[in-house]
């Protein structure tokens, strides 16, 4: 049984590696015009400078795409979202790049698309519902959306059957399993943070946000009291700084949901008005961002000195929020890092000078985006109503007489309905 | 450095060549089947030669699955949804043990527990969603099933990333590539294995017909492709399978669509299979009794033109449920053989013959299942898309939820459009 293990493993090339190629060292892709006003620095304090820099450039772009309003953040997510699967579809096709798979990339690039047209028809029709309704072609596409969606995905399928030849199986079936693991995490990911932003814009700013200030707190406690490594796979982390970016993460949220709450602009969801054919935000701020009066703890009232604290209940959501960001989001980061170090690779691309590529920015926010969608449908927001009246008459008659009688006997029982006069 | 540090160059290499020269079986040692077949079929079939014995042993396990899927028909719908959990679990099994296999000699902590962690929080997740579905009304009278049902997304995603942060915190140094391998490996298995045993289970309970049907036209399917074959079989269908034959396959599709009319027919007599399934809080059991819908009531066709001169007559009486299952053998002819294509390319890419030993002369459960899994998928969205609206007691269930001035609001509007289609009296008498 030994004799016969061994030979499997040598067969299936288990003890050589001699195939994964080394990375080629990434190209300097920082722009001339920054290197030339830094030449004159050493080189630590250069890649300190640029990285400053670039975080600074892409704060003040993202504070840009805010004003700019939802639609562009829409596309800006969804470029993201393509830029991140590329990244990490290219790092696959590059491990196993010497063989001449056919159809891979294309391949690739079909599931992506049809993924996303399932998403997009399943979240963003609901939203666009009056908009849907006027055009016939729309409706029929709508009407059998799932339908339509699982035979493209089928034809990608077949396709990829078909496309097996016959020296190359493993490695195909190891990129097929690739792609899907890969649609599963950014696609799906991705339309979380676009339902997310749906429900107001704080919800997509203020868990981003909390993310960043975590990265960047737990970097400069880090740097200035660092002693304690946290985890071996990230040797630059330390409990100090994870310790001292959690309060100031808490503490950041706090203070920011504070100032988002007070504008409509941030807080009312996302809706698109048929007759301007636009989004948008206004609505009458629901109980969450309605100033409330808190009584502190006895304890916290020694400390501080005040009685009571006007609050937005918000912003004890938001101190949820940011913990998750600060204690849970991190292991998003460790999962990349191992990635990284599995496949021998110091960073995703080289999209931002100084920073890697979008995937290396974007690791952590992943958990979060699913977090605060699984957050926002347990603990905020109900079903959509106008999704449920949609549903509701397109029942049966009998069972539409049902569910009338039921929600009838349900209202009264509440005194939300007043009985008829004529009983 | 990073490069030089790691020193997992011994641990795999995927080459793209799966040893070139041993494309199929014969040239590599395969794995040693351990010979399951009971000691009296062995011994009742001793004097047959070795082909004629393997096509005995073949030919009455399939009838013993046969008869074993009738049993449990008769049995009912909790026990064929036990039977589906278990099927699923072996299934599950059977992968993760291949791939275990393949990365064998590693000592790769943890790895075990955390696949069957996934496996539990995965089912959790999904049984939760169907219970509180189908069983509303019993959830909502249990307390801790309330809050259960209440909180159960977020409930199923703390112990969902509690797996996670396992996985990362089991990461070790030298087995990073092996670890995320196999951390790939666990969720595409999940994600074929575990969500299409649901999707069987959502189309159980749409009616057992709508589970029947399908999985009898796929095995129907792989029958009749194979006598076809063994009889007329001359023109190969695709590489990857050389038996299959274009004569197996076209053959197999036409008699698997006159299967399925003929067993559709038949079935749709019949409440039992006909009505959906039921929890009745009365008698905490579930039943399965209705008005039929017009899906299977008799209706008359007019044959076209070209039809009757050949058989005879001028309209035929069918159930409308036999139209759709046209579509559904139709599909399972022509597009579930993939599924079994792709099963087969995988086990030559990871050079199994089978999947396991579990069933003697057949292999694994994976072996008999490969084609089911699309077809269970395409089940639940043909009849998401063409038959069945909305599930109303979820409907009930998501509208309690909302604030009184939306509750309020939908009422008038449900109560208005029954009113203009003349469902209901005047507005007073509503």
């Amino acid at each position: 049984q030994e004799v016969y293990l061994e030979e499997r493993l040598r067969e299936l090339d288990l003890r050589s590696d001699s195939d994964v190629p080394d990375v080629p060292p990434p190209t300097d892709s920082t722009p001339e015009i920054l290197k030339r006003a830094l030449s004159g620095l050493s080189a630590r304090w250069k890649n300190w400078w640029i990285r400053g820099i670039l975080t600074l450039a892409m704060i003040s772009g993202f504070f840009l795409i805010i004003y700019l309003g939802s639609f562009m953040l829409m596309l800006l997510v969804l470029s993201i979202q393509v830029k991140c699967y590329h990244e990490i579809i290219t790092i696959g096709y590059r491990v196993y790049h010497s063989y001449d798979l056919p159809w891979f990339r294309s391949l690739s690039w079909y599931f992506l698309l049809c993924v996303n047209y399932f998403f997009y028809g399943e979240t963003v029709a609901d939203y666009f519902a009056t908009f849907v309704q006027r055009r016939e072609q729309l409706q029929f596409l709508i009407r059998y959306h799932r339908f339509i969606s699982f035979a493209l995905y089928l034809t990608g399928f077949c396709m990829f059957v078909l496309s097996l030849v016959k020296k190359h199986y493993r490695l195909q079936f190891y990129m097929f399993a690739w792609t899907h693991v890969t649609l599963l995490i950014t696609v799906t990911q991705s339309h979380l943070v676009i339902q997310n932003l749906f429900e107001g814009m704080i919800w997509f700013l203020v868990p981003i946000s909390s993310v960043i200030c975590n990265d960047i707190t737990a970097y400069i406690f880090g740097f200035f009291f660092g002693r304690t490594p946290l985890i071996k796979l990230s040797p630059k982390k330390t409990w100090e700084g994870f310790i001292g970016g959690f309060f100031s993460t808490v503490v950041f949220g706090f203070v920011f949901s504070y100032f988002l709450a007070q504008h409509q602009y941030f807080v009312c969801p996302e809706e698109y008005n048929s007759e301007t054919n636009r989004f948008v935000t206004e609505c009458e701020p629901s109980e969450l961002f309605q100033m409330k009066k808190y009584s502190l703890p006895p304890l916290l009232q020694a400390v501080l000195g005040w009685e009571a604290v006007n609050m937005y209940p918000f912003q004890m959501h938001s101190i949820a929020l940011s913990t998750f960001a600060s204690l849970i989001g991190p292991f998003g980061g460790f999962f990349a890092s191992g990635f990284k170090r599995a496949f021998k690779i110091k960073d995703f691309a080289d999209t931002i000078p100084g920073h890697g590529g979008i995937m290396d920015r974007f690791d952590c926010q992943y958990l979060m985006a699913t977090f605060v969608h699984v957050y926002i449908t347990s603990f905020i927001r109900g079903p959509n109503p106008s999704k449920l009246l949609k549903q509701l008459l397109v029942l049966q008659p009998e069972q539409q007489l049902n569910v009338y009688k039921t929600l009838k006997s349900h209202l009264l029982e509440k005194g939300i309905l007043q009985p008829s006069l004529r009983g | 450095n990073l490069q030089e540090s790691e020193s997992e160059n011994k641990l795999d290499g995927e080459t793209a060549s799966d040893s070139e020269s041993k494309s199929e079986f014969g040239g590599s040692p395969p794995v040693p089947t351990s010979d399951d077949t009971p000691e009296v079929l062995n011994r009742a079939l001793s004097n047959l030669s070795s082909r004629w014995k393997n096509w005995w042993v073949r030919g009455i396990l399939t009838l013993a699955m046969i008869t074993f899927f009738f049993i449990i028909i008769y049995l009912g719908p909790m026990v064929l949804m036990t039977i589906v959990m278990c099927v699923q679990i072996k299934c599950f099994h059977e992968i993760i043990t291949i791939g275990y296999n393949v990365y064998h000699s590693y000592d790769l902590p943890w790895f075990r527990t955390l696949s069957w962690y996934f496996l539990l929080c995965v089912n959790y997740f999904f049984y939760g969603e169907t219970v509180t579905d189908y069983f509303f009304t019993l959830v909502q009278r249990e307390e801790p099933l309330r809050i259960l049902s209440k909180y159960h997304r977020f409930i199923s995603f703390a112990l969902y990333l509690t797996g996670f942060c396992m996985f990362v915190l089991s990461l070790v140094k030298k087995h990073y590539r092996l670890q995320f391998y196999m951390f790939g490996w666990t969720h595409v298995t999940l994600l074929i294995v575990v969500t299409q045993s649901h999707l069987i289970i959502h189309n159980l309970f749409e009616g057992m017909i709508w589970f029947i049907v399908p999985i009898s036209c796929v095995i129907c399917n792989d029958i009749m492709a194979y006598m076809f074959g063994f009889f007329f079989g001359r023109t190969p269908l695709i590489k990857l399978s050389p038996k299959k034959t274009w004569e197996g396959f076209i053959g197999g599709f036409f008699a698997t669509v006159l299967f399925g009319l003929l067993l559709s027919y038949v079935m749709s007599g019949y409440r039992c299979f006909t009505c959906p399934v039921e929890f009745n809080n009365d008698t905490n059991s579930f039943t399965v009794d209705c008005e039929p819908s017009e899906l299977f009531q008799l209706q008359e066709y007019n044959i076209p033109l070209v039809l009757q001169s050949v058989v005879g007559w001028k309209t035929v009486r069918m159930y409308p449920f036999q139209i759709h299952s046209i579509a559904l053998s139709t599909f399972a002819s022509l597009i579930g053989p993939f599924g079994g294509f792709f099963a087969s390319g995988f086990k030559r890419a990871f050079k199994i013959k089978d999947f396991a030993n579990t069933i003697p002369g057949h292999g694994g459960i994976m072996d008999r299942f490969d084609c089911q899994y699309l077809m269970a998928t395409f089940v639940n969205v043909y009849i998401a898309s063409f038959i069945r609206g909305p599930n109303p007691s979820k409907l009930i269930q998501q509208f309690l939820t909302l604030r009184p001035d939306q509750q309020l609001h939908i009422f008038n509007t449900l109560k208005a459009h029954l009113v203009d289609k003349g469902l209901l009296g005047s507005p007073e008498d509503a």
